[in-house]
C-alpha cells in the first residue's frame, strides 16, 4: 500500500518545526520513520502534513552535563547503541538496544520518536522510566520538562500538547555500585517485546541494596514501574529469597490482554523475567 | 497537495535527479523513477528488509524512507556492489558458492544489510550474524547457506583486511 | 539412464545459472517490468467476511485527477464469457456456484473479496480512488470456524445454501470394525492444525497489455501456471491461443499461493483489453494476507486400534478441513491429507469421514505441502500416543510399523485423485529411520537430557517420519533446440520459482549433448515458446519436466549423431559429444554442433545430409504412470523454557531419499527451506481471525515467520532410491522438508516435558499457549 497523499515539510530549525507544527494541526512529526510510516504506507493515518525533524542538526546527539546524559530527541538508536558515553553512564539502556528491532531500524530510528510512539512493548521508554528520565518539548509557546513517570498519558499517547515537540531525553546515570539486568521476552528477535523487564541495583557500603528500580515492559499501556518491590529490595541484601519475594509483586499487576498474549500468561511472564533480570543483575559484576 | 518535489542524490556514485511526490518512499524511487529495480520490496512495513539499501553508508529499510528524506544522500544498491570490471563483491561471490539464494528477491536486502555488517564487525560469530541477519525474511532458504555465505564473506573481508 | 562418465553432470552441485542475474540485481521480477503508457490497478475489497453488496458507487472515485478507469463486474462483462472462474480441476462430484467470482457485485463471502478495480496513472492515485468509492453492504452473519460450519443452525456461507459442506467423502479400506474387535489398546486423539499462509518474499503481480494492432493480448503473471493461466484467459475472455500470450518473469517465491488463477488475474486482463491501456497489479503484503490462498486449517477427531506389540490395526474418525468461501482448485487438499495419514506405516484398515466445509476466509489451496503435513502431523501424534499408552519407545512403535525395506515396492490399497493406486514405488523406509535416529544419536539423548536438566534446562527429542507424493502428471512439456547459433535452448512449461530448476534442467541436457550447462539457455513459462504446459505444483517438476527434458534432448542427441555420422563419415558408435563438439573418438576430427544445426538448418536448392530432418529440436513428453514417493525421517532436539512457554531448537537432523539427485546442492536448499516453513506451522505462524471472520494478523509483524535466530543448525543427509517410474530415477523435494517438521517438533516439546497428562495436539504451539498447557498441569516455572 502507497501512503494517502500528504505535504512534506523539511524545517532547518527547531523554531521552524513548532512554528509548522502551530500552523498545521494535525500535522505528523517524523523522526526515524520506523513507526510512523508503516502506519503511512498502511493508511493507518493519514495526514495532511508531514513535518520531518531529520533536517535539524541539533537535535541529535549525546552529551553530558554536570552528571547527567543529556541525549537529543533525533538521536539514531544505532548511535545510542554504540555510544562509549551510553555504555559508561547508562549499560541498561545499551543492553537494552540490543533488543530494539533490528540494524536496519536502529539505523533510522530515534529515541525521540521510540518515546512519542509509545508502543507499550518498547524498550527505550522503559529504559527512561527506569531511569526517571525528564523528557524536554517545545513549542512556540516555550520550553518544559516532563517527568517520565508523567509522560505517558493513555495507550501509546504521550502527554504532549498537539503543537509540542519532543527535543531531548536526560538521564541521571546511577552512581557508586549499582547493578543492571535486562530481559525481554519476545517471539523472535528485534520483536517487540511480549514482556520485558529492567532493573537497577545500589548498593550501599554495607553490601546492602539501597535503591532499586524495576520496570515492566509491555504488559500495561505504558512501561510500569514496580515500587512494591523496590520497596522490598531496598535495604535487603538481595538474596535469592529477597529477588523471588520482589518478583512475586510483579504478578499482581494489572496487564493487557490480546489476541497474541492473555493478561494472566503477561502476569506470570511479569514475574518469571523479573525474577531473571534481578538474578542477571548479581550474576554481573558489579560496576 | 499532489504537487512533486525534485529529488537529488548519488545512487553507487552516480547523481541522479529526479521528481516525485511527497509520499513517495525510497524503494519505490530507486525503482521506478531511477529504474534500479534491483532493490526488492516486499512488505512496505519495514518488517521483510527486501528493500534495504545503504544510506549515507547505513543499512535501511528503504520502504521506510522518504524519497524526498534521501536528498543529497548517498545511496548504495545491490547494482553497485560488483566492482566497475564486473567482478563480484566478495559477497555475492559467497552468496553464489554457498547456494545462499533460492528465487533471488530478498537477497538484494540481505547483500546490503552484511555490507554494513561486514564492514563494522567483520569478526561476528554464528549468533551474531544470525542476529544481524534477523531483519531479513527469507522464505526460500531456511537462512542456513545465507549464515555460512556471510561467514565466508567476512572472513574473506577481514583477511584483506589483515594482509 | 545416461552413463555415469565422471564429466558428468547430473549428480554434481553445479553453481547455479540462475545467480550470476539475480546476485546482481539483474533478476527481472513482475514489479520490474514498465511498459510505455503502463498504468496502475488497485482493488476495492470486501470489508466485511459476508455480506451482500447494495450499491456501489464510483462516481466520485472516477473524478479524481489521474484515475482512469474504475471498473466493477458490470464494466467487464461485455469482454468476459462468464462472472466466475472455471474450476480449476475439473470435478464431476463438486457442487456448481462455488467458484470466485472475477469481481463480486452481489454476496461477499471473505474480507477481501475483490469489488473493484481502479486503473489509475500510480498505485497510489489508484489506492486513493479505491478509497473514494462508496460502497454499501449489509453485513451478514459469517461461518469463522470450519467446525460451526457444521452446525445446521448456524449461518451459511452463501445465503440459500442448504448446508455449509461442499464436499463429504470416505477414505476407508479394510476392515476397520474387525481391528478395533481385535485391539488390544484403544486411543482417541483430537487434533487442530491451523491455517497459515505461503508469503513469498514476492507477492503476486500482473501485467496486461493489449496490443489491438497485432490483436494480442500479452499477459505478464508471477505465476506457478503461465500454460493454465493462458487457459483461464482464452476460456474467460473468449479468445484462442492465437491471442493470448502468458509470460512469466523471475518469480521471488510460490509455495502454492501462485498455483491457481485469480480473480486479479483476469479483471486486470479484461480492463486491459476493454481500455486499451497497459495495466500492472502488484499485491502488496496486505493483500496476501487477504487474499492470497492460505492452508491447513484441519481437524482431526479419531480413534485407533492397536495390538499389543504397539501395531496399528485400524484407525477410525472424522476430519474436518476448511475450504474457505470458494473452491477455486479441487478438494485436493483434503483428499491428499487423508490419503498421507498412513505415510510409510502399514496401516490395515482405514475409515475415515472427510468433511470439506465452507468458511467466510479466504480459500484454502495447496501451501508446501500440500495436505501432506497435516496428515503426517496426525499419525506422528498417534504414534507418540501409541508409545506412551504402551510405555514403549517412540522410535521403537515407528520402527514396528514402518513399511519393511522388503514389502517395497509397496502397494496402499488407496487410490490417488486419477483413480490410480497409491505406490511407494522404492526406498528402504527402516533404514532411512535408522539413519536418522544414528545421525542424532537418538540413543544418546538421556545423557544429554540429563545432563541439560543439572543445568535446570529441559530438552526433549522428537522425531517423524512422512512421505510426499511428487512428480504429479499427466505430464510437463520439455523441448530441446540447438539452433544455428549453436546455441542449445531448453523450453518447458514448468515454472521455476527459486528452486534452481534452470540449472538442474540444463545438467539434464548437458549430459546428452556433451556441452556445459552454462552453455545451455532455459525458458521457463513463455506460452509464446512452447504450447503446452501446466506449471510448478506437488514436488513435480524435476521428475516430470527433467524426464521430458532429458528425453528430448536424447531425440536430439540422435539427430546429432545421425547428421555428424554422415559429415564425419564415421559409424555413429564411433562419435562422442563433448565440449559442444561431435568428435570420432581417439581422433581429432571432429565437428561443432553449430555446424551440425547451419547444415541442417538447409541451403536453399540443396538436399540435407543423408537421415537428416530439418533442424536440431527434440520432444519426447514423459508421461508419468503414477506419484513417486520419497520418505524422509526428521529428528529434532528442543529445549523448552518452562517459564515462558519459549521452545527453541537446538538441532535438527534429516534424512530424506530423494531418488537420484540431480545437483544435491539445491536438493539440500529445498530440504532445508521446507524444514524452516514447517518450524514455522509449529512454532510461529499463526493466521487469525476474529469471531467475524475478520483477519487480525495482517501485517508480518503480527504473522510471524521464523527468521535466521529461530533456526537452529538443519542437517541434512541425502539417501538416493532411484525411483523406477521416470527414466532418471529422480523424486520431488519441494514440499519434502515441510511435510514432518511440524509433527517432529511437537513431539520433541512434548517429549520435553515429560507430563503423563500433556498431550499436544496443535500448530501452531505458541508460548502462551505451551504456558497454559503447563500451568494446567502444574509445570509452568
Amino acid at each position: 500500500m502507497k501512503p494517502a497523499p500528504f505535504r512534506y515539510h523539511a524545517p532547518r530549525s527547531v523554531a521552524d518545526a513548532v512554528g509548522l507544527l502551530a500552523e498545521r494541526p494535525g500535522a505528523r512529526l517524523l523522526s526515524g520513520g520506523q513507526s510512523l510510516m508503516p502506519m503511512l504506507n498502511l493508511r493507518y493515518v493519514m495526514p495532511d502534513d508531514v513535518i520531518d525533524l531529520n533536517r535539524i542538526d541539533t537535535l541529535a546527539g549525546i552529551a553530558e552535563e554536570g552528571g547527567r546524559v543529556r541525549i537529543g530527541g533525533m538521536t539514531r538508536q544505532r548511535d545510542l547503541e554504540r555510544s562509549p558515553v551510553v555504555a559508561r553512564h547508562l549499560p541498561v539502556m545499551r543492553e537494552a538496544l540490543r533488543w530494539v528491532g533490528h540494524i536496519q531500524t536502529r539505523n533510522r530510528g530515534t529515541i525521540g520518536g521510540s518515546l512519542c510512539h509509545l508502543d507499550p512493548a518498547a524498550e527505550l521508554p522503559a529504559i527512561a522510566m527506569l531511569y526517571d528520565a525528564e523528557v524536554s518539548a517545545i513549542s512556540v509557546r516555550g520550553e518544559r520538562s516532563i517527568a517520565m513517570a508523567e509522560f505517558p498519558a493513555f495507550y501509546m499517547t504521550p502527554a504532549l500538547e498537539p503543537d509540542e515537540a519532543l527535543t531531548a531525553v536526560t538521564f541521571t546515570p546511577w552512581t557508586g555500585r549499582t547493578a543492571f539486568g535486562f530481559v525481554e521476552f519476545s517471539r523472535r528477535h528485534g520483536d517487540f517485546a511480549v514482556v520485558s523487564a529492567a532493573c537497577l541495583l545500589g548498593y550501599g557500603p554495607d553490601g546492602r541494596i539501597d535503591r532499586a528500580a524495576l520496570v515492566l515492559g509491555g504488559v500495561g499501556a505504558a512501561p510500569l514501574r514496580l515500587p512494591d518491590a523496590e520497596a522490598r529490595l531496598t535495604g535487603s541484601r538481595g538474596t535469592s529469597e529477597d529477588f523471588t519475594e520482589a518478583a512475586a509483586f510483579a504478578e499482581r499487576i494489572e496487564a493487557m490482554d490480546d489476541a497474541h498474549a492473555g493478561a494472566d500468561y503477561r502476569r506470570h511472564l511479569a514475574r518469571v523475567l523479573t525474577g531473571r533480570a534481578l538474578a542477571q543483575a548479581v550474576a554481573r559484576p558489579a560496576a | 497537495m499532489d504537487d512533486t518535489i525534485a529529488v537529488a542524490l548519488r545512487v553507487n556514485g552516480r547523481t541522479f535527479q529526479g521528481r516525485c511526490e511527497p509520499r513517495t518512499h525510497l524503494a519505490d524511487f530507486l525503482r521506478h523513477e531511477l529504474g534500479l529495480t534491483g532493490t526488492h520490496v516486499g512488505c512496505e512495513h519495514g518488517v521483510c528488509g527486501a528493500c534495504t539499501v545503504l544510506v549515507d553508508g547505513r543499512a535501511v529499510r528503504g520502504c521506510l524512507m522518504l524519497a524526498a528524506q534521501a536528498d543529497g544522500a548517498e545511496v548504495r544498491t545491490v547494482e553497485g556492489l560488483a566492482a566497475a570490471d564486473g567482478t563480484l563483491h566478495p559477497l555475492q561471490a559467497a552468496f553464489v558458492e554457498a547456494h545462499a539464494l533460492q528465487c533471488g528477491f530478498c537477497t538484494p536486502g540481505i547483500l546490503m544489510t552484511l555490507v554494513e555488517v561486514l564492514n563494522d564487525t567483520p569478526d561476528a560469530d554464528e549468533a551474531e550474524m544470525r542476529e544481524a541477519l534477523s531483519g531479513n525474511l527469507c522464505r526460500c532458504t531456511g537462512y542456513q547457506n545465507i549464515v555460512k555465505a556471510a561467514l565466508t564473506a567476512a572472513k574473506a573481508v577481514s583477511g584483506v583486511r589483515g594482509a | 539412464m545416461p552413463d555415469a562418465k565422471p564429466e558428468a553432470m547430473i549428480g554434481r552441485s553445479v553453481r547455479r545459472l540462475e545467480d550470476p542475474a539475480l546476485i546482481r540485481g539483474q533478476g527481472r521480477f513482475l514489479d520490474d517490468l514498465s511498459l510505455p503508457g503502463q498504468t496502475h490497478a488497485a482493488f476495492l475489497r470486501s470489508p466485511v467476511a459476508h455480506g451482500r453488496i447494495r450499491r456501489i458507487d464510483t462516481e466520485t472515485a472516477r473524478t479524481l485527477p489521474g484515475v482512469r478507469a474504475v471498473l466493477t463486474l458490470a464494466d467487464l462483462r461485455p469482454v468476459l464469457t462468464a462472472d466466475r472462474l472455471p474450476l480449476q480441476f475439473r470435478s464431476a462430484t463438486l457442487p456448481t456456484g462455488i467458484t470466485p467470482f472475477v469481481l463480486n457485485e452481489g454476496e461477499v463471502v471473505y474480507v477481501g473479496e475483490t469489488i473493484a478495480l481502479v486503473v489509475a496513472d500510480s498505485r497510489a492515485i489508484a489506492e486513493d480512488a479505491a478509497a473514494l468509492i462508496d460502497l454499501d453492504i449489509e453485513e451478514l452473519d459469517p461461518v469463522a470456524d470450519c467446525r460451526d460450519a457444521l452446525d445446521e443452525a448456524g449461518p451459511r456461507v452463501y445465503a440459500g445454501r442448504a448446508d455449509n459442506v461442499f464436499s463429504r467423502f470416505r477414505q476407508a479400506y479394510g476392515d476397520a470394525d474387525a481391528g478395533f474387535a481385535a485391539a488390544a489398546h484403544r486411543l482417541s486423539l483430537s487434533l487442530k492444525q491451523h491455517r497459515g499462509g505461503a508469503h513469498p518474499i514476492e507477492g503476486r503481480g500482473v501485467v496486461a497489455s493489449f496490443d489491438r494492432f497485432a490483436d494480442q493480448l500479452t499477459v505478464w503473471s508471477s505465476t506457478q501456471l503461465a500454460h493454465e493461466a493462458r487457459g483461464f484467459l482464452v476460456e474467460l475472455l473468449g479468445r484462442d491461443e492465437n491471442g493470448v500470450r502468458v509470460v512469466t518473469p523471475d518469480v521471488g517465491g510460490g509455495f502454492g499461493a501462485k498455483y491457481l488463477f485469480y480473480p486479479e488475474e483476469i479483471a486486470v486482463a479484461a480492463a486491459s483489453l476493454l481500455t486499451g491501456l497497459p495495466i500492472k497489479w502488484v499485491e502488496d503484503r496486505r493483500e496476501h494476507f487477504l487474499a492470497a490462498i492460505q492452508e491447513r486449517d484441519q481437524y482431526w477427531d479419531f480413534e485407533a486400534a492397536v495390538d499389543a506389540d504397539g501395531r496399528l490395526l485400524a484407525v477410525r474418525g472424522r476430519m474436518v478441513s476448511d475450504a474457505g468461501a470458494y473452491v477455486p482448485q479441487g478438494i485436493n487438499l483434503a483428499y491428499n491429507a487423508s490419503t498421507a495419514f498412513p505415510g510409510p506405516y502399514v496401516l490395515p484398515a482405514y475409515d475415515l469421514d472427510v468433511f470439506v466445509t465452507a468458511t467466510n476466509k479466504v480459500p484454502t489451496i495447496p501451501v508446501r505441502g500440500a495436505g501432506y503435513p497435516e496428515g503426517t502431523f496426525a499419525m506422528e501424534r498417534l504414534l507418540d500416543a501409541i508409545a506412551r499408552e504402551l510405555g514403549l519407545d517412540r522410535a521403537e512403535v515407528r520402527r514396528r510399523n514402518l513399511v519393511p525395506g522388503e514389502a517395497m515396492p509397496y502397494r496402499t490399497p488407496m487410490a490417488s485423485r486419477s483413480g490410480s493406486a497409491i505406490l511407494y514405488d522404492s526406498g528402504d523406509f527402516p533404514a532411512i529411520f535408522a539413519q536418522a535416529l544414528e545421525r542424532i544419536d537418538y540413543a544418546g539423548f538421556e545423557a544429554r537430557r540429563a545432563a541439560a536438566a543439572e543445568e535446570g534446562r529441559t530438552l526433549g527429542i522428537g522425531i517423524a517420519c512422512g512421505i510426499k507424493g511428487t512428480g504429479r502428471g499427466p505430464y510437463e512439456s520439455g523441448l530441446v533446440r540447438i539452433g544455428k547459433s549453436g546455441r542449445v535452448s531448453v523450453y518447458t512449461g514448468a515454472m521455476p520459482m527459486g528452486q534452481g530448476l534452470k540449472t538442474a534442467l540444463a545438467q539434464i541436457t548437458a549430459d546428452q549433448l556433451g556441452v556445459a550447462p552454462d552453455q545451455i539457455t532455459v525458458i521457463c513459462g513463455d506460452t509464446g515458446t512452447i504450447p503446452l504446459g501446466l506449471g510448478g505444483f506437488a514436488s513435480r517438476q524435476t521428475v516430470t519436466a527433467g524426464s521430458s527434458v532429458h528425453q528430448a534432448a536424447a531425440v536430439v542427441r540422435r539427430k546429432v549423431l545421425t547428421v555428424a555420422s554422415e559429415l564425419l563419415e564415421a559409424p555413429e558408435g564411433d562419435l562422442e559429444l563433448v565440449n559442444g563438439e561431435v568428435r570420432v573418438k581417439g581422433t581429432d576430427r571432429a565437428i561443432t554442433l553449430k555446424a551440425v544445426a547451419e547444415v541442417v538448418s538447409g541451403v536453399p536448392g540443396y538436399a540435407l545430409p543423408k537421415g537428416a530432418e530439418p533442424g536440431l529440436e527434440g520432444q519426447d513428453p514423459f508421461l508419468p504412470t503414477g506419484l513417486t514417493y520419497g520418505m524422509a525421517a526428521h529428528a529434532v532436539e528442543a529445549e523448552v523454557d518452562t517459564g515462558t512457554g519459549n521452545v527453541k531448537l537446538l538441532r535438527y537432523v534429516v534424512v530424506n531419499d530423494c531418488g537420484r539427485a540431480i545437483n544435491p546442492m539445491l536438493v539440500e536448499g529445498q530440504i532445508v527451506g521446507g524444514v524452516v516453513h514447517g518450524i514455522g506451522n509449529a512454532l510461529f505462524e499463526w493466521m487469525g481471525y476474529d469471531d467475524r471472520a475478520q483477519p487480525i494478523t495482517t501485517t508480518l509483524a503480527e504473522y510471524l515467520l521464523p527468521t535466521c535466530t529461530e533456526i537452529p543448525p538443519i542437517e541434512v543427509h541425502l539417501v538416493e532410491y532411484p525411483s523406477p517410474l521416470n527414466p532418471l530415477g529422480v523424486k520431488g523435494v519441494g514440499e519434502a522438508g515441510t511435510v514432518p517438521a511440524a509433527a517432529a517438533i511437537i513431539s520433541a516439546v512434548e517429549d520435553a516435558l515429560r507430563e503423563p497428562g500433556i498431550r499436544l495436539g496443535e500448530v501452531p504451539l505458541s508460548p502462551h499457549r505451551l504456558y497454559q498447557i503447563m500451568r494446567d498441569c502444574g509445570r509452568s516455572a
